[in-house]
């Protein structure tokens, strides 16, 4: 399987303009490499309907167990937080830290 | 954050008719209750808003908040009896296949009582290996191990034998197959310092042990097995190894007559919720919870694909610590529809403080009137399905297959964490295995307006929206009612409107749109991936369906074998791979699926055909159609149909306009797919589409079909002047002239 390779950062700064695609066949073989994970530790969103906010979490690592809620960490739309997991994964599979 | 839950029987009711609602509230001392009819449940900010409307009834202001508990599992019982009470010595056997041997105690067959540390029970014990325990009277107690772990999906047999006489106990335990360096078989024997073995009151338990009995209240258990048990024997002696085997056969050896108490033969009377005892004594079980029936036994060879062709390869019965079907809970409130209710989708909304749940349910028009030419056709079977979603949370691909990160609410976390509520057709059992019941039965968490996510209800909400705001009457039929009043309930009506998702279909359910279709109805098919899997209703208790998901694209594969339903006894899977394609009876079929953002529809030289003259009228020779929508930006997307004459679009249909410009997270999908390939992505396939399509049927009748689950959310774009809802209104109209096509 490919492994992400650290210096294509301006995949990173398309992901970062448009989150939601469409995306060009190089982000979108990253993409899936990164959402292919193992469920322990899988970040997701909740949200926080009444403060229209969207909360950072983590899905355990047994099933129908507690999730783990990150609510130092909350954002006002869903491609912001996007960004912030592509960030953390980035830095996770290519022991790089991106910008911004 | 769900402090109250419910659920509601039945589903739909006529006006005149009692809806029984059922409550459990936690912390919540009581609520209000009102009566809303959903005209639109999406209260999102892109959406036509979301709009309810009250209804006076003779319900009260309030009611008193009550915590009902709910009891998950499967186990088959037997009530406590004098037959029983008299054993003094016993031996019970069975072949099992546990799937989560690691998973601490669990009941094979007992008739144990914790809380008096009584009677006896052959469990898997908290090592993972079988175990007798014995108990007496005085609560003294000698529990037996094997000390030999089961390996887990493994057949074996285990037998627990107890002499009263000379209080030798003896439990064993032998693979069917053995493996080289695994130590899985074992025995021990023991003389036990016991008084008389035996538990008055205490109900003989398959698959659990029964929990201490609450007057007034259906039994419960506890100590649940995970996985199938086959031929349960219950002997009133010991028996020894040679009469073990020989009461292993599928019928009770004759000379074993008098000893044997009970044998069980899950094979009989397959769909229903009774086990059949073959002994004299007739001891037959009663099941609890719906556990998997219809699966393969212990000698199962592959030779027989069908339970019914042998049943003796059918004997098991595969139990899960997580089935549910009724919650049983006790009525909260009766709503008695008001006689001047109109027919429609309604909730009854409960609220305390800043706590407020809804409970959807339908009205239907008084029986065997219509009070509209319009039925739209609400796929409660469906909803059934997906209740209690929870592969976002379960399933490692989730993310790949939405394209985004899950964005959850507080329903989506409280199922996770409350399994005991049972999870969707979509997912797995805690043991893996893949969950082939859906029930209503039982709170529906996901099933409720105001969800982020624009899907089933939410969704079908948008059509009656927009059949509100263009002021076309409609009535409301659910799945449930057309599985059981077939062609008659739907000939009354001019037009027949569909769901988004119209997606599990019943046999009853397709051979009466199909008669509708054929008989000069109108039928259109405002959705995408419809009419696709086969399911079975539950022939005696309403309100749960059966699936197999044995071919087609799906979350979960059903076991070899195992492709039958129990239900009705007939082949499960898709209605494609059972050639009543969704194409014969709409014209296109499931192509794709995808999250990430939807599209819009190309104008086809099919579309300038005179015949179609009428659908575009006032829609420009290059318009893009709905390059617009609430959900992903355009009207074609989430699953998507295309037409396809070799799969049965007639002939005769005009493909008037097909999706462009998905993305390559749209697939093809796994039934389109002989053998694995490149290029099956939305970007590169032209299989990846939604047609939009329309044709003549028998009688003057017709279909006209959108293909796409997102077409709905296009409706009210621009307060609903676009040319979605001009297609679909010029379609409409139509459809509602007498004059045949």
């Amino acid at each position: 399987m490919e492994k992400i390779d650290p210096a294509a950062t301006h995949l990173a700064e398309e992901f970062r303009a448009n989150p939601s695609g469409p995306h060009s066949p190089a982000l979108q073989r990253v993409l899936n490499i990164m959402r292919g994970a193992a469920i322990a530790g899988k970040h997701f969103l909740i949200h926080d309907k009444e403060r229209q906010v969207f909360v950072l979490a983590q899905l355990p690592a047994v099933l129908g167990s507690p999730v783990i809620r990150h609510d130092d960490q909350i954002f006002a739309t869903t491609d912001e937080a996007e960004w912030t997991v592509f960030k953390l994964r980035w830095r996770d599979h290519t022991g790089r830290t991106l910008a911004g | 954050m769900n402090a109250i839950i419910g659920y509601c029987d039945p589903f739909c009711a006529a006006p005149g008719e009692p809806v029984r609602f059922m409550v459990s509230c936690d912390g919540v001392a009581s609520y209000r209750t009102e009566i809303v009819r959903l005209i639109c449940a999406d209260d999102s900010p892109g959406g036509p808003g979301y709009k309810e409307e009250c209804i006076a009834t003779a319900l009260d202001d309030s009611y008193p908040g009550v915590y009902q508990a709910i009891h998950p599992g499967s186990w088959m019982y037997v009530a406590p009896c004098a037959d029983l009470d008299a054993l003094t010595s016993f031996s019970v056997q069975a072949f099992i296949w546990p799937s989560t041997p690691e998973k601490g105690r669990q009941g094979v067959i007992t008739r144990w009582s914790d809380s008096g540390s009584t009677g006896f029970g052959l469990f898997v014990d908290a090592a993972g290996c079988a175990a007798f325990t014995l108990g007496d009277a005085a609560g003294n107690t000698a529990t037996l191990s094997t000390g030999a772990r089961f390996l887990p999906r493994q057949w074996y047999f285990v037998a627990a034998s107890y002499d009263a006489d000379t209080h030798v106990a003896r439990v064993v335990q032998r693979p069917l197959k053995s493996f080289p360096g695994i130590a899985d078989s074992g025995e021990a024997s023991e003389t036990v310092t016991l008084g008389a073995v035996h538990a008055p009151g205490v109900p003989l338990a398959i698959a659990a042990f029964g929990g201490d009995p609450i007057p007034g209240e259906p039994p419960t258990a506890v100590a649940h097995f995970n996985g199938k048990i086959d031929r349960p024997r219950f002997a009133r002696r010991t028996l020894s190894p040679n009469e073990m085997t020989a009461l292993t056969e599928s019928d009770i050896p004759s000379y074993l007559e008098s000893a044997v108490v009970a044998a069980w033969d899950f094979a009989r009377d397959m769909s229903s919720t009774k086990a059949h005892d073959l002994s004299r004594n007739e001891l037959h079980g009663t099941l609890n919870n719906f556990p998997t029936r219809a699966v393969t036994g212990h000698n199962w060879t592959g030779e027989a694909m069908s339970w019914r062709d042998a049943p003796d390869h059918y004997g098991a019965i595969h139990f899960h610590d997580d089935d549910i079907c009724d919650a049983g809970w006790q009525v909260s409130f009766t709503l008695d529809v008001p006689e001047k209710a109109r027919s429609g989708i309604y909730a009854a909304r409960l609220a305390s403080g800043g706590v407020e749940e809804y409970i959807p349910f339908c009205v239907r028009p008084p029986r065997g009137t219509t009070s509209a030419n319009i039925a739209f056709l609400v796929p409660t079977a469906t909803y059934m399905a997906y209740a209690n979603y929870v592969s976002w949370a379960d399933l490692p691909v989730a993310e790949k297959l939405f394209s985004a990160l899950w964005v959850a609410e507080d329903a989506d976390l409280f199922i996770n964490e409350h399994r005991e509520f049972g999870a969707s057709t979509y997912d797995s059992h805690l043991d893996g295995s893949g969950i082939c019941h859906g029930s209503r039965l039982r709170p529906m968490l996901n099933l409720r307006p105001k969800r982020r996510q624009l899907w089933n209800l939410n969704a079908d909400t948008h059509i009656t929206d927009w059949l509100e705001a263009l002021g076309f009457p409609y009535d409301v039929i659910t799945d449930e009612d057309l599985h059981r009043e077939g062609l008659d309930i739907l000939s009354p009506y001019r037009a027949v409107v569909t769901g988004t998702h119209p997606e599990y279909y019943s046999r009853e359910m397709l051979d009466a749109l199909e008669g509708y279709t054929a008989s000069g109805g109108r039928l259109v098919y405002t959705g995408g991936n419809g009419f696709y899997w086969r399911i079975a209703f539950h022939p005696e208790t309403t309100g749960i369906v059966e699936v197999r998901r044995c071919n087609g694209t799906r979350n979960w594969i059903a076991r070899p074998g195992e492709h039958y339903h129990a239900f009705d006894g007939q082949f499960g899977g898709t209605w494609r791979e059972l050639g009543r394609t969704p194409n014969r009876l709409v014209g296109v079929g499931f192509a794709s699926e995808g999250f990430d953002y939807s599209t819009h529809y190309v104008r086809q030289p099919d579309s300038f055909d005179p015949r179609a003259a009428f659908i575009f009228e006032g829609i420009g020779k290059n318009e893009h159609i709905g390059n617009f929508g609430s959900v992903g930006g355009g009207a074609s997307g989430i699953e998507i149909d295309r037409a396809d004459q070799a799969l049965g679009t007639p002939p005769h249909a005009l493909v008037l306009a097909s999706s462009d410009g998905h993305s390559n997270n749209y697939l093809v999908v796994l039934e389109d797919i002989p053998l694995n390939y490149p290029g099956t992505g939305g970007a590169e396939s032209p299989l990846v589409r939604a047609d939009l399509v329309f044709f003549e049927t028998a009688e003057g009748g017709a279909v006209f079909s959108t293909g796409s689950i997102a077409w709905a959310a296009s409706l009210a774009h621009n307060d609903y002047n676009n040319n979605v809802s001009r297609i679909t209104e010029n379609v409409l109209r139509r459809f509602l002239d007498d004059t045949p096509f």
